[in-house]
């Protein structure tokens, strides 16, 4: 029981690592790869004793700075909620990651250690329980600011939130039909099978439009660029007008955690999660015949690095989008969600659908 | 509907092209950290103070008089480059020289740069060619007002 425990906390501790320090490495890797688009060369002068591996100390001198900062809440902002807002913010976006499979079990001392935090019944429904609850965020900064520029932000927030979650659950509802499972470690376990033999079993290859679907309106929940309304820059500055320090950093920071809790949804159910392509317990196995045996602790290893890669290439194609939009206006918005993205996620159900019935 | 699917093939060329660039100039800065050399870089920069960029001929930095053959400053104290100058950022004063082939020279030869506008009127209107922008110094800076006051006639 203790050791059960035990497990569960160093699990947590590991995944909350990867997560932070992934999302600190985003914070340079957004740098670096919008500079290289623009060819241009990005942030590289951080430096610790004259070192400076292209920059890569950047992230750790953002904190400092960040961590210096004066701390300041408004007179007349309203204190308890302003100081609970970014602190709920995080919390949602970073609870989902427990739910996530990094790979399948390892065996170690004749126990078997599955690479998820949770394996939880209804995982699916639970992470987007939290990242709708997410939302609180939001409202509550920029309630809690009495701005009004920050409670438009944040209005605005819960609008396009609310709009694009109805695409987001229609998008899902097809892959809950194909996919046998709501737990997210059965759904990649699912995803390890062959289509005609020769095609792994993704998500993507059983919803291509239900991919498309959920991408889309993913983006639009992680409120950056193209569907930054919420922030606005140019406009309204946004929910966190009235923040600054490490509260501002805070809500900066969720903002990259959920471009990674995206990466990492769209890796699970849609691009396999930690399987590689023909790679079953024993070793490679091609479809065109052929293959070779991988050592189980290689296969163990080949998984979660292929689950990582997954993520990074989502985390990259997310920041290529980012900066290559401009961003559309508050209608535009509002049309792509309810005009594009939850017709096509009811084309794609009912096409699911018939498609399934015919079989 | 089928103008959001129009829209959207444009958002994927949009795409492709940046995606285009990330790829050609992340292949010329792999090659460079691997010391492959290439006829173009991966970008456009270049790093200010580590790196200069050649100024071209005919650029126009700080003033410098030209000095005589015999070290003293070739300027005649005509003032033209004080009557032509729109800004009004020179100051001359001119003194008697001892020798009768010179007749002046300028006691005082003074640019005030928190007026100058760089316009070349002065390198233009002295018949002497004296007054010249060619010292290449473009790092014209100072913490105080009067630090940007710069004597001329001292070498």
């Amino acid at each position: 029981m203790l050791v059960d425990a035990l497990i569960v906390l160093v699990k947590v501790v590991l995944a909350l690592a990867w997560t932070l320090l992934l999302a600190l490495f985003l914070t340079w890797v957004e740098r670096k790869e919008s500079a290289v688009m623009q060819d241009r060369i990005g942030a590289n002068r951080a430096s610790v004793l004259g070192l400076r591996l292209i920059g890569l100390f950047q992230p750790f001198a953002d904190a400092i700075k960040m961590l210096f900062k004066e701390d300041f809440a408004p007179t007349f902002s309203q204190r308890a909620l302003h100081w609970l807002a970014p602190a709920l913010s995080f919390f949602f976006v970073a609870v989902p990651v427990i739910a996530v499979p990094f790979g399948d079990s390892i065996h170690l001392f004749g126990r078997a250690i599955a690479l998820q935090v949770v394996d939880l019944n209804a995982a699916l429904l639970f992470v987007l329980a939290m990242l709708s609850l997410g939302i609180y965020g939001i409202l509550v900064s920029g309630w809690a600011s009495s701005n009004r520029f920050a409670l438009i932000g944040s209005l605005r927030g819960a609008a396009q939130l609310i709009s694009y979650e109805v695409a987001l659950g229609l998008s899902l509802v097809g892959l809950i039909m194909v996919f046998p499972s709501l737990r997210l470690s059965g759904i990649v376990e699912f995803q390890g099978g062959m289509l005609f033999g020769f095609l792994p079993k993704w998500g993507i290859f059983l919803q291509p439009l239900g991919f498309a679907v959920f991408f889309l309106a993913g983006l639009a929940e992680t409120k950056r660029v193209p569907f930054d309304m919420p922030e606005g820059e140019s406009e309204i500055i946004g929910f966190y007008t009235e923040y600054g320090g490490l509260k501002f950093g805070l809500f900066m920071f969720t903002d990259f955690l959920e471009v990674i809790v995206l990466s990492a949804l769209a890796t699970t159910l849609f691009f396999g999660g930690w399987q590689v392509p023909w790679l079953g317990a024993g070793g490679f196995v091609f479809p065109w015949g052929g293959g070779f045996k991988v050592a189980a602790w290689a296969v163990t290893l080949l998984r979660v690095l292929a689950f990582n890669l997954k993520v990074f290439f989502f985390c990259w194609l997310q920041i290529l989008l980012r900066w290559t939009y401009p961003r559309f206006r508050y209608d535009q918005v509002m049309d792509f969600g309810w005009k594009v993205l939850v017709p096509l996620g009811a084309v794609n159900l009912l096409a699911t659908g018939l498609i399934l019935a015919a079989r | 509907m089928r103008k959001s699917l129009i829209v959207l093939k444009e958002l994927l060329r949009g795409a492709g092209i940046t995606a285009r660039h990330f790829f050609v100039n992340m292949t010329f800065h792999i090659l460079k950290r691997f010391g492959v050399r290439t006829k173009r870089r991966g970008a456009v920069t270049i790093q200010y103070p580590d790196e200069r960029k050649a100024l071209s001929a005919r650029h126009r930095s700080l003033h410098r008089i030209r000095p005589r053959d015999d070290g003293k400053p070739s300027c005649v104290a005509c003032m033209l480059c004080v009557t032509v100058c729109p800004s009004e950022c020179l100051t001359v004063e001119a003194a008697e020289d001892d020798d009768p082939e010179i007749q002046k020279y300028p006691a005082r030869f003074v640019v005030d740069l928190n007026r100058c506008c760089f316009c070349g009127f002065c390198v233009e209107a002295c018949p002497v060619d004296a007054i010249r922008m060619d010292t290449g110094e473009i790092r014209l800076s100072a913490s105080s007002r009067s630090g940007l006051v710069i004597p001329l006639d001292k070498p």
